[in-house]
């Protein structure tokens, strides 16, 4: 369900980098990419083998760009303390919002469906703010990072096994402005 | 303290006393449910009048005759069930009662063990008679006529008949039952209310959780996780109108409490800052703020019967434990502390309305258990030991406890009774958790 999830969220941003290039040729000079590539879509047949080789270059890089900054973590169960993995995810992060300073994030805090629902979601907006903390400390405003809690009441995997719920404890990644013009690294 | 009872009990009780009760009293509950050795000095002569006969290990054996008519087999169906649940009867088949025409003849009622006959009796008008006969006495102790709304077996009429339920076992025991009360929870992102009886499964709001009860039942106060303003709501029952009492961006309100004088709502707000209690009228108007966490939690409010006082949960000592505050926040102690390790978990308490015992869940051995801790002593009691259980909810008869349980594979409502440790299943069906029981329901 995540790996499909995950999937989706790239075929949605290579859409969305499509249509950004299909309908807003403005916004190209604001990428890395050259002006003629941006005309690509519409003019298929006048582009050379090597400029359609970095538009794809570029969407793919632009893909993953968006994909490290959308990447969920993971947490250790009743904790907010973030592991070591989180916090290397939370550094390539902070280079793309560095990168990016439009881009506004939502952070959204889940549990698994273990301990107290009702503690769950207290225990899910610490996640939240322990990532907002991580990358604030590091230097991005603060007004640039929304927090939220879900508690358990919406975990990514059904199931009882650690293996479930260890995929449910974790701090999901939204943009929520700026998306249209984020750059690739 | 025990008292004697109008009803006769002469042939169990003529040599009791109060202390030697006492101590059976504390070890059927300790056998019976795995208890922790503390739970002796807990005990107490429970109920009013009928705490000698639990003492003997013999409950008020009641039948319920047959009932002529139509519906009369719902009628002695229903009441002997509702007898049944209450805990404080053993209840004989009214399929093994002797025919009665005019005065039953007690000496045959006696041989079947039977201390009281309730006897039903559908009147032309629609209505129920009830008479209750003490066999010992040989006579009728109490007869009601009790008005019934019709059509027969709609949800109004079935309340009433748990009503008349109630009534006689108010004659009996002194105390008036729980069976016309009503259970609210939490299945599939909505708030639905199920009959004490587990009829009339219904749902109440279009969204939400952790339902709580407005004064009288007449509503209910919930919250909603939607993501967006995640608001405190109210719903009328009557009107099903919705009112929002708490909501804005970015914003978790949650875990709402209603004072007992149904003036005043406590929820959890999850900020940036923390989770920590407000206070607002539920009329409307500025919220107060309670506890200052620092960025620890603090939520599962639940109001003492005066009103004055709150229990709730939090982790400021770096793990989940009950407190006790005043309504202002100030005053503030631990309660479930002192018979525990360090690293384990108590959360969602629930203080009962007679104000002895807070009910609550506790984490023992990887698995949530729940437990109640008598305010005056700090005595802690077991009240499940199967499964994974959460979220208990006092009766109004402050007896009975509401919970989810694992039990039974899904998450399912469960009541048991905590003097005998006996228990039921309420829901069936898909995960239902966050139930809350009604107070006495305000005339049908």
């Amino acid at each position: 369900m995540m790996r499909v999830s995950r999937l989706t969220l790239v075929l949605a941003s290579t859409t969305l980098v499509l249509g950004a290039c299909r309908k807003k040729p403005v916004v190209a000079p604001q990428t890395e990419a050259p002006p003629a590539v941006a005309q690509q879509p519409t003019r298929p047949a006048n582009t050379t083998p090597a400029a359609r080789d970095t538009m794809e270059e570029y969407r793919t890089k632009l893909a993953a760009t968006r994909a490290r900054l959308l990447e969920t973590i993971y947490f250790e169960y009743d904790a907010d303390e973030l592991r070591d993995d989180a916090k290397s995810n939370l550094d390539s992060k902070l280079s793309v919002l560095n990168a990016n300073p439009a881009v506004k994030i939502r952070i959204a805090g889940h549990c698994d469906e273990r301990g107290s629902d009702e503690y769950n979601i207290a225990l899910g907006r610490r996640r939240s703010e322990a990532a907002k903390r991580y990358l604030t400390d590091r230097g991005i405003d603060a007004s640039r990072i929304e927090t939220a809690s879900f508690g358990r009441e919406r975990p990514a995997v059904q199931g009882t096994s650690e293996e479930a719920w260890s995929r449910n404890r974790r701090d999901e990644f939204e943009i929520i402005a700026g998306g249209d013009q984020l750059r690739a690294q | 303290m025990p008292q004697t009872t109008s009803f006769s009990v002469s042939r169990r009780v003529t040599r009791f006393r109060p202390v030697a009760a006492t101590m059976l009293v504390a070890m059927m509950l300790t056998v019976g449910m795995a208890a922790p050795s503390r739970a002796a000095a807990q005990a107490q002569p429970p109920g009013v009048s009928l705490s000698t006969r639990y003492v003997a290990g013999q409950k008020t054996s009641l039948i319920v005759l047959p009932v002529k008519g139509a519906n009369g087999d719902s009628v002695s169906t229903m009441l002997s069930r509702d007898f049944d649940y209450s805990d404080r009867f053993n209840l004989v088949s009214t399929s093994s009662a002797p025919v009665v025409n005019g005065p039953p003849n007690y000496a045959l009622f006696s041989k079947l063990g039977v201390d009281g006959i309730v006897q039903p009796t559908l009147l032309p008008s629609g209505w129920v008679r009830v008479a209750l006969h003490d066999v010992s006495k040989k006579a009728v102790l109490n007869s009601k006529d009790f008005p019934l709304p019709s059509p027969a077996l709609s949800p109004a009429w079935r309340s009433a008949m748990h009503g008349v339920s109630d009534a006689v076992e108010e004659w009996i025991t002194g105390q008036r039952g729980i069976a016309q009360t009503r259970i609210a929870f939490t299945r599939g992102g909505r708030v639905w209310i199920v009959d004490s009886d587990r009829a009339n499964v219904t749902p109440a709001t279009p969204s939400g959780m952790s339902p709580q009860w407005l004064l009288g039942g007449r509503g209910l106060v919930y919250s909603v996780l939607d993501g967006v303003r995640n608001p405190i709501m109210m719903t009328d029952l009557g009107t099903g109108s919705q009112r929002t009492l708490a909501s804005s961006s970015g914003i978790e309100h949650s875990s709402p409490a209603v004072s007992p004088d149904g003036r005043t709502v406590v929820y959890a707000r999850g900020s940036d800052t923390g989770t920590d209690l407000y206070a607002m009228p539920i009329e409307g108007g500025a919220s107060r703020r309670i506890t200052v966490g620092r960025g620890r939690a603090s939520t599962q409010p639940t109001f003492s019967p005066d009103g004055q006082r709150i229990a709730f949960m939090s982790d400021r000592s770096g793990h989940p434990e009950v407190y006790i505050s005043d309504l202002d926040g100030t005053n503030v102690e631990l309660l479930t502390a002192a018979a525990f390790g360090d690293r384990d978990y108590r959360a969602g308490p629930d203080w009962s309305p007679d104000g002895r015992l807070v009910a609550f869940q506790s984490r023992n051995g990887g698995t949530f258990q729940i437990m109640t801790i008598n305010l005056r002593d700090q005595s802690v009691k077991f009240v499940t030991n199967d499964g994974r259980n959460d979220d208990p909810s006092w009766a109004p008869d402050s007896r009975h406890i509401v919970f989810s349980s694992t039990r039974s594979g899904t998450r399912q409502l469960w009541i048991v009774d905590t003097e005998t440790g006996r228990s039921r299943q309420l829901t069936f069906g898909s995960e239902a958790r966050l139930s809350a029981w009604s107070p006495r329901l305000l005339s049908q």
